[in-house]
């Protein structure tokens, strides 16, 4: 990848706010080419989408995050990706990743109520025939995310006037 | 009673910053943005802070020798010559103070006899002049001109010297222009020293932040080593201003004056803070490197919204400052700071405040996010409108 698409995922990576104007005036670069470089890397799916980091504990809603290990008997020849597939197809799956060491995959739930997550578990995802056994774990507090820090921070003040 | 003090120190004129921090502090209202800060907006990295905690937490409480921590002072010697290609000797030639002004400050007072003239190419960092007087130098100003980009000329160093002077300072990455020196403009103002027998006190603070070429230090070129007292430090590379610790290396005979100096006025820099320091010259390159990206981005949003409001601005590439001329505006850069002030809360420092040839200019920190630049930048071009509006209308 050229070095302009890397500069540029660096910067929407932690603002994705940020126009193709200004985006252009920040690296130094043509804004006609800045935008055609993302309209590319949106439709080879390297941008896979911009999503917007909220602090779901500051609102009403009343949701748990669950993290879920799954164990499971690959399957020969389709492996593990077509197991992973069964699973991520389940729109209330956020995330799933696989994993090295004592399980196989990792799958975390977001924005769901306790009922929710159990009924899935118990319903969907224990039924399915190479899943071997789950181990769910609830989100008891999220301090930071997508490098960001949820909980509130004393910033150090800086005196308004330095040599 | 007798006058208690000291009639140099009484003449020395307070630093001109000082009027405008008055003047921002005297409003008190949260709703002024400043962009006036020389410092970076970045915390210190958090491995550097653990270190720091860390060395509480062993109780490494004690003052350490006047010159510092061998262990730091090897890491420097690392660094520079990873860095510059120059050789210091830990031992001898490298010492440990409470941030660079320490270092300029002590530098002057183990060089300088009454009456020896140090050239202050200006300009500049606030503190080279009263340093130099204090120590019984004689000050030799050379204003800068944009357009040499606020680089120091070989005519205009040759004009300036006597058969007095002594020693040149060098203040590159500058504050507050944000001009830096490469390689090439360097090498005339080298030989000129060599040939003129003169000293040089480069001080490198900002030589991390450069945007264009790596800094390139005046000690690298040949016959310069044995007559520079390099300066550099922590508080702008790696956000580490409030921990105050910086560094002077020089060869031993101007070293191990400064040193007692030192000795008997500070004794050692800050215990807690040299353990940091070993940290952040260890493992502090990718900080250092994402922070100047960061810095480099916003150096180019300010340049492009300066000269979109129709002001010239000369391109920095150094340090974390631009420079905008608002010559064509009918205003000194004090008027124009405080109207700013008064009109669109915003706070910039006037190019004067660090030297007369900063009239016209006002410096514009980018040590903020973005969105704080923006913020800024927006009230900054209402107010050039409006001063352009009255212009014309014939109302100034």
């Amino acid at each position: 990848m050229d070095e302009m698409k890397e500069k540029i995922l660096t910067v929407i990576e932690k603002n994705s706010k940020i126009s193709p104007h200004e985006l252009a005036i920040v690296l130094g670069e043509n804004e006609e080419e800045v935008a055609k470089a993302v309209a590319e890397m949106e439709a080879d799916e390297t941008i896979c989408g911009y999503h917007t980091i909220i602090n779901w504990d500051k609102t009403n809603r009343d949701r748990v995050v669950a993290l879920i290990e799954v164990c499971v008997t690959p399957q020969r020849i389709r492996g593990f990706d077509h197991l992973a597939e069964r699973i991520y197809n389940f729109p209330e799956v956020d995330s799933v990743y696989l994993m090295s060491g004592t399980y196989d995959f990792c799958i975390m739930l977001e924005g769901k109520t306790l009922r929710e997550v159990s009924a899935f578990i118990a319903e969907k995802l224990s039924t399915l025939e190479s899943v071997t056994s789950t181990a769910t774990h609830f989100v008891l507090k999220k301090y930071k995310d997508h490098g960001t820090v949820m909980v509130h921070r004393e910033k150090g003040e800086r005196q308004p006037i330095v040599p | 009673m007798r006058n208690p003090l000291s009639d140099k120190t009484a003449a020395l004129k307070p630093s001109g910053i000082r009027k405008m921090f008055d003047i921002v502090a005297e409003m008190n209202d949260p709703d002024v943005v400043s962009l006036g800060v020389g410092e970076p907006d970045f915390d210190t990295p958090w491995h550097i802070r653990e270190e720091g905690i860390y060395s509480l937490e062993k109780g490494r409480t004690f003052y350490t020798s006047n010159a510092g921590l061998m262990e730091l002072k090897v890491e420097i010697s690392n660094f520079i010559k990873r860095k510059s290609g120059l050789t210091y000797d830990p031992a001898s030639e490298i010492m440990v103070t409470v941030g660079g002004s320490e270092a300029i400050d002590i530098a002057m007072r183990a060089m300088l006899n009454p009456g020896d003239e140090v050239i202050i190419p200006e300009p500049c960092y606030v503190s080279y002049k009263p340093c130099t007087i204090l120590a019984d130098g004689v000050p030799v100003i050379i204003p800068l001109q944009e357009s040499n980009d606020f680089k120091l000329t070989e005519d205009e160093l040759l004009a300036a010297i006597t058969p007095k002077t002594k020693i040149l300072v060098l203040p590159f990455p500058n504050n507050p222009t944000g001009s830096i020196m490469t390689k090439e403009d360097l090498e005339p103002i080298a030989r000129i020293c060599v040939e003129k027998d003169i000293f040089v006190i480069s001080d490198e603070i900002y030589g991390a932040l450069t945007y264009q070429s790596d800094h390139c230090s005046i000690a690298s070129l040949p016959g310069m080593w044995e007559r520079t007292v390099v300066i550099n430090g922590f508080s702008k590379a790696y956000a580490m201003t409030g921990w105050r610790l910086g560094y002077a290396c020089a060869p031993a005979l101007i070293l191990q004056q400064m040193l007692k100096i030192h000795q008997f006025a500070i004794m050692c820099a800050p215990t807690t803070s040299q353990y940091a320091a070993i940290e952040a010259l260890r493992n502090g390159d990718d900080d250092v490197e994402t922070m100047r990206e960061s810095y480099n981005q916003r150096r180019r949003f300010l340049v492009y919204t300066f000269r979109k409001m129709g002001l010239h601005c000369f391109e920095p590439f150094g340090a974390f400052y631009v420079f905008p001329s608002i010559k064509g505006l009918g205003m000194t850069s004090d008027q124009f700071a405080r109207e700013l002030l008064a009109d669109e809360k915003v706070a910039v420092v006037p190019g004067t405040a660090f030297g007369e040839s900063g009239e016209g200019f006002l410096r514009v920190s980018y040590a903020y996010s973005l969105d704080e630049l923006k913020l800024a930048t927006d009230r900054i071009a209402r107010f050039v409108n409006k001063v352009k509006g009255e212009r014309a209308a014939g109302l100034r």
